[in-house]
């Protein structure tokens, strides 16, 4: 019976871990797929959400000061870019590379998720439901690594 | 036979584990010096100019603000990101801990939350209460007392309660950050129990004499947590060794069995959204007494997180039939309030 049951623990194990490895698989290669691109409303939306975004983070006292010495019309366009391209919009990111940019910010992962949640509240604003916005923040979760250094 | 399942256990938590030493690669660290290569040339190009273009004019001085902020609580994880408070004190789901370190404290900070959990079936309470502190989104801290009731004859004055102390390390990985990898968050946790004896059963007054070996147990857990936000799925996966019946409110060990078993246990949650989550949890139990034919806990839960400070779980459980004096199965409602930061 305890034989069993360790089984069946192992087993369960390996399933979630199988599970979670199947997923990484399926998302590894960089897909021609635009579905993403079009639930998020195609590119007058995504120019909305970038909008709202960067007012959502200009008026955000946790992180408004990193913009000090930005230009903050060029972040726009290239924010709207990568969304673009990210989500399968067929657009071409032209900016600097992202660990580049972020470098000299000494950023935090509480800046990191400040910004999320600006991006969030902006993607609300426009009716983009939970689900797609996940979806694309799945995309720009992993940037945390390329864009936090503190 | 039981080795050999407790050595491929082991072998697939190795796996889990070894891709996590090589985060950063060498093209990594190289583009990341050559970009400060870079940055540093503009910086002297810019330097001398009269009127510079207003980028490196002023470095950014928060410096002061920061020094002020420091020691303060950061609130900085996202919301629902720091789980909730399971049962026995530890930060995780209802029933099974998580390899998520509670509170809102971002690596550069500290969280922690107090919890009241109310949990009814037919014939029993048990009431959990106690504060939890994660630090530096690194390591757990946990204190909680639980109170079991009965409130059926002969059972009706049944008090038993436990005090659990806990401690949760994080070993690797994010859940939230590693989109793009399998890795999931990988945490590893004890709870030293100990229970207070039992009372309103006339003579019996001690676990021991329902067959326990002792009154005092340590249960040892491995989490993997990931969060699929591809899916706005979360999934959870705990190895517990332990010896405890009913969690340890009726002891550890017993007439049956008194060595340390390997039980698993599972949670699925979809995000409804940032403020609500939906799951089940299932949780294996071991089976030492032959007082108590122990069941397996399952539950399907629904937490609301209205704020960061704030949030509520409310779930249906079911814990099976508990001791042989009482063979009906117990069901009924789980209730958790939680407060923090």
């Amino acid at each position: 019976m305890n034989k069993f049951r360790m089984q069946q623990a192992a087993l369960g194990l390996t399933l979630a871990w199988a599970l979670g490895l199947a997923q990484a698989q399926t998302r590894t290669p960089a897909t021609p797929d635009d579905s993403l691109f079009r639930a998020l409303g195609g590119l007058p939306v995504i120019e909305r959400v970038v909008q709202d975004f960067m007012d959502n983070m200009l008026a955000d006292a946790r992180i408004r000061h990193t913009f000090d010495n930005s230009n903050v019309k060029r972040v726009r366009e290239k924010l709207v870019e990568q969304f673009c391209q990210l989500s399968g919009g067929g657009c071409i990111y032209t900016g600097d590379p992202m660990r580049e940019v972020h470098q000299g910010l000494k950023l935090s992962n509480a800046d990191f998720n400040a910004l999320v949640e600006d991006l969030q509240l902006a993607m609300d604003k426009n009716g983009i439901p939970s689900r797609t916005q996940n979806r694309l923040l799945a995309l720009l979760a992993p940037m945390q690594r390329e864009t936090v250094s503190r | 036979m039981k080795k050999i399942t407790k050595s491929g256990a082991f072998a697939l938590l190795a796996t889990l584990s070894a891709p996590a030493l090589a985060q950063l690669s060498d093209a990594d660290r190289e583009a990341w010096m050559q970009a400060q290569q870079r940055k540093a040339a503009q910086a002297m190009r810019a330097a001398p100019g009269p009127v510079s273009s207003g980028a490196a004019a002023t470095a950014p001085e928060p410096a002061a603000d920061q020094d002020k902020t420091r020691w303060m609580p950061d609130l900085g994880k996202l919301t629902a990101t720091g789980g909730v408070i399971q049962v026995e004190g530890a930060g995780g789901g209802g029933l099974t801990p998580w390899a998520l370190i509670t509170g809102y404290g971002t690596r550069d900070s500290y969280g922690a939350n107090a919890h009241y959990t109310y949990l009814s079936t037919q014939d029993y309470t048990l009431k959990s209460y106690g504060v939890a502190v994660g630090i530096l989104d690194r390591l757990e801290l946990s204190l909680a007392k639980q109170e079991f009731y009965g409130s059926l004859a002969p059972l009706a004055d049944l008090k038993i309660t436990q005090d659990i102390v806990g401690i949760k390390l994080k070993l690797a990985g994010d859940a939230v950050y590693d989109q793009d990898r399998w890795l999931p968050q990988i945490a590893v946790g004890a709870m030293f129990k100990h229970n207070n004896g039992i009372g309103g059963l006339g003579t019996v007054t001690s676990v021991r004499q329902l067959g326990a070996a002792s009154d005092a147990g340590i249960d040892y857990y491995l989490s993997a947590t990931k969060l699929l936000l591809e899916q706005s799925l979360l999934l959870n996966g705990t190895l517990r060794l332990t010896k405890a019946n009913q969690m340890g409110l009726l002891g550890f060990g017993g007439d049956l069995n008194d060595r340390y078993q390997a039980m698993g246990e599972f949670s699925a949650a979809y995000m409804i959204n940032r403020k609500l989550a939906l799951g089940v949890e299932y949780r294996m139990k071991p089976r030492n007494l032959a007082a108590d034919h122990e069941k397996d806990y399952y539950d399907a839960f629904l937490a609301w997180f209205p704020s960061k400070n704030l949030s509520m779980t409310l779930a249906y459980v079911a814990l099976g039939d508990i001791t042989v004096y009482n063979p009906k199965r117990q069901r009924g409602v789980y209730l958790s309030l939680q407060a923090g930061f």
